[in-house]
């Protein structure tokens, strides 16, 4: 027999449906925006009468692949891209394997000094020197890592490099792994074990396998902070180093150089012509801004295409966010 | 090579009746304790496996999570060589500087760092205010939908913020809020629209700062910020709640619905007390983070001194970056901006350490 739904009930179900439908569309609202604007005519993005759709200031559908294909043919855009990457896809490999390595050593309660580690890791989430003495840090071993190559200063090594090395350490992922991994019970690791599996064998064949969703999770979390970085990228490189740079700062460079978005737009720099980066936009002051939000499209696909799989392990993987009980 | 401690280690020889016997309690201890460190080597050494493993952590932990703070010797240091150590100590002139105690009252510096501490707190503290019940209601909306492929579909959707860049959100923050006399002959944008249709005159604040750009004024960046913060936090931070939702076990519903309870009361009565602890496990944390803010997001909605909404916008992580780099600053000033991020980790730090520990009692829980 079917339960009778009550009134409230029946009110609050619709309640949450049409919230949660909205939210949902709101929180696709810069996806819609970017490819409205991307696919736009020039005119109607730079009067900022897209919402929804492209749109047309003379008549007609309004749609172009303009901004689109200058983008795609831009050698330049592809260099930052593929920087972008780069970084995403070495820093994501050097982050998960010493976060693996790291969690299930610090998972044995036979290891030695396990409050000390533990304490170790967990200091740094409590106090961070800043991003001054961050930064400090970054150059003195910049140097170091620079005189390998026979450099004296941090720019003359590939600060690619820098940064896809520097940057891993994350201790909240780290005992987000830990957590997963105190989870599988020891009574498999004893067995494999009597089976003569070695230390790396029980990590590789048993305990990986068996936390499958947390790596998921973790190594998303990696990706996506390595695709998204923004900040340190730009404070190291500057703009000494400005070929090596990731994607994301090279779209607010040029959003705030050429779309007048971000503040007053320089008209003198660009009569001139010539932008700097060598960057080759034919019409620069007119499709500049549908050129911006191409590349903000471009910039959001692979996140698009990775994270709806990874997202059913969330629940799983997240566990509330490492608290352990 | 080792010797491992035997059970007959522990048997003493009877001479008068030629027989083993087990020793006493403490000669065992005594035995063992002789033995300690030899034993805790070679445990040691069987497992060297695990300590190989800790080293690439140790080596990315040391270089860039420790010594950092070494570079923080440069707050009780005055000069402009480029060695932090080879200037001179000055102990705590650069803390007095920023505080404005003494003869440094009412100093630029002093009034900055405070105006970028208050912002910090305010922050964080409306985003505490504002953004925490948002997950929590969407989590109680979320259980309402039985398809399970249109919550995938939902769900899937409202975390995705989480997922965007800065660089992307803010950038599109600033476009649907930017005024009309920033950039040549370009019209607001469609939120800025929406808000002049609102304002009565053409002379109210809203008018005016519409006009020039809500991102931009004073008057409307916190509220833009933590609603956009809410907006991209929202969706993922109901992930928590979801799953305490969802672990409710269906019996409680059933004896709830026997004992007569309507949908309000199952709410008010099962779910609220089921999902409480968590709920009060993330607030105990959300205030242990009180001042940490993300700066990405707020240096590049106001990327340098000579933006309108800097009174606002600063905290103390992009102030003290402000003083670090670009023109005017000089070591001098960097070590004031590092002995203001200083101050308000070691703030932040009390209170990460003070939630924790009351996380622990209240519920048993520890984050690390």
């Amino acid at each position: 027999m079917k339960r009778k739904m009550e009134v409230s009930e029946l009110i609050f179900k619709i309640i949450a449906y049409i919230i949660l439908i909205l939210f949902a569309l709101m929180c696709m609202y810069p996806l819609i925006f970017a490819l409205a604007a991307t696919f736009s005519e020039p005119e109607g993005v730079n009067k900022n009468l897209v919402v929804l759709w492209p749109v047309s200031t003379t008549g007609g559908l309004g749609f172009t692949f303009n901004a689109f294909l200058v983008v795609l043919q831009s050698s330049q855009f592809w260099i930052y891209y593929s920087n972008t990457f780069f970084v995403t896809f070495l820093g994501t490999l050097w982050s998960m394997f010493f976060t693996i390595f790291a969690a299930y050593a610090l998972s044995k309660r036979r290891l030695m000094g396990r409050h000390a580690w533990n304490f170790f890791l967990v200091f740094t989430m409590w106090f961070s020197a800043g991003i001054v003495a961050s930064y400090n840090n970054f150059q003195r071993t910049g140097e170091i890592f620079a005189s390998f190559v026979g450099g004296s200063s941090m720019y003359d090594m590939d600060l690619k490099w820098l940064v896809v090395i520097a940057m891993g350490a994350n201790a909240t992922n780290l005992i987000l792994m830990r957590n997963a991994f105190e989870g599988v019970p020891s009574e498999i690791e004893e067995a494999a074990r009597i089976d003569g599996a070695t230390e790396f064998q029980i990590l590789w064949r048993v305990y990986i396998p068996m936390s499958k969703s947390t790596i998921a999770t973790v190594a998303l979390f990696f990706g996506i902070g390595r695709w998204n970085g923004y900040f340190w990228s730009y404070r190291i490189m500057g703009s000494t180093q400005s070929y090596n740079w990731p994607v994301q700062v090279y779209i607010r460079d040029f959003i705030d150089r050429y779309t007048g978005l971000t503040g007053e737009l320089d008209t003198e720099e660009l009569s001139k012509g010539t932008p700097p980066y060598g960057v080759t936009w034919d019409t620069v002051t007119g499709n500049a801004k549908s050129v911006a939000y191409a590349m903000v499209l471009l910039s959001i696909i692979p996140i698009l295409v990775v994270y709806p799989f990874v997202q059913k392990y969330f629940a799983k993987g997240v566990n509330m966010g490492g608290v352990k009980e | 090579m080792f010797k491992l401690l035997k059970y007959d280690d522990f048997l003493e020889y009877d001479e008068v009746n030629g027989t083993y016997y087990m020793a006493s309690d403490q000669a065992v201890r005594d035995e063992t304790e002789k033995f300690k460190w030899k034993n805790a080597g070679f445990t040691f050494l069987k497992d060297w496996r695990l300590y190989v493993m800790l080293i690439p952590m140790i080596f990315v932990y040391i270089f860039w999570k420790y010594m950092p703070l070494y570079e923080l010797v440069a707050v009780f240091k005055q000069g402009e060589e480029v060695e932090a150590l080879d200037r001179a100590w000055t102990g705590l002139e650069n803390f007095k500087t920023i505080f404005g105690l003494g003869v440094y009252k009412g100093s630029l510096y002093s009034t900055q760092f405070w105006m970028a501490f208050r912002n910090t707190f305010i922050l964080s503290f409306y985003g505490l205010l504002f953004g925490f019940p948002f997950p929590i209601i969407l989590a109680l909306f979320f259980n309402e939908i039985r398809s399970n492929v249109l919550r995938s579909i939902l769900q899937v959707c409202v975390y995705l913020p989480k997922f965007l860049s800065t660089v992307v959100v803010t950038s599109l923050l600033l476009a649907m809020f930017r005024g009309s006399n920033i950039a040549n002959g370009q019209q607001v944008g469609i939120v800025s629209r929406f808000m002049l249709l609102f304002s009565s005159s053409s002379d109210s604040l809203l008018y005016t700062e519409a006009q020039s750009g809500l991102l931009y004024s004073t008057a409307y960046f916190r509220a833009l910020y933590e609603i956009s913060n809410a907006w991209e936090s929202a969706g993922y931070g109901s992930i928590v709640y979801f799953a305490a939702v969802i672990a409710i076990s269906p019996t409680s519903y059933e004896a709830a619905q026997i004992d007569g309870a309507g949908k309000m009361q199952q709410m008010r009565f099962v779910v609220i007390p089921n999902i409480l602890s968590t709920v009060v496990i993330m607030l105990i944390m959300k205030i242990g983070s009180l001042l940490s803010v993300g700066y990405e997001k707020l240096y590049l909605l106001c990327p340098n001194t000579e933006y309108n909404n800097y009174s606002v916008a600063t905290v103390v992580s992009t102030w003290a970056n402000y003083w670090s780099s670009g023109e005017g600053t000089s070591k001098t000033t960097a070590a004031y901006g590092m002995a203001g991020e200083m101050t308000n980790n070691l703030i932040g730090m009390i209170l990460v350490i003070g939630a924790n520990t009351v996380a622990k009692k209240a519920a048993n829980v520890s984050l690390y």
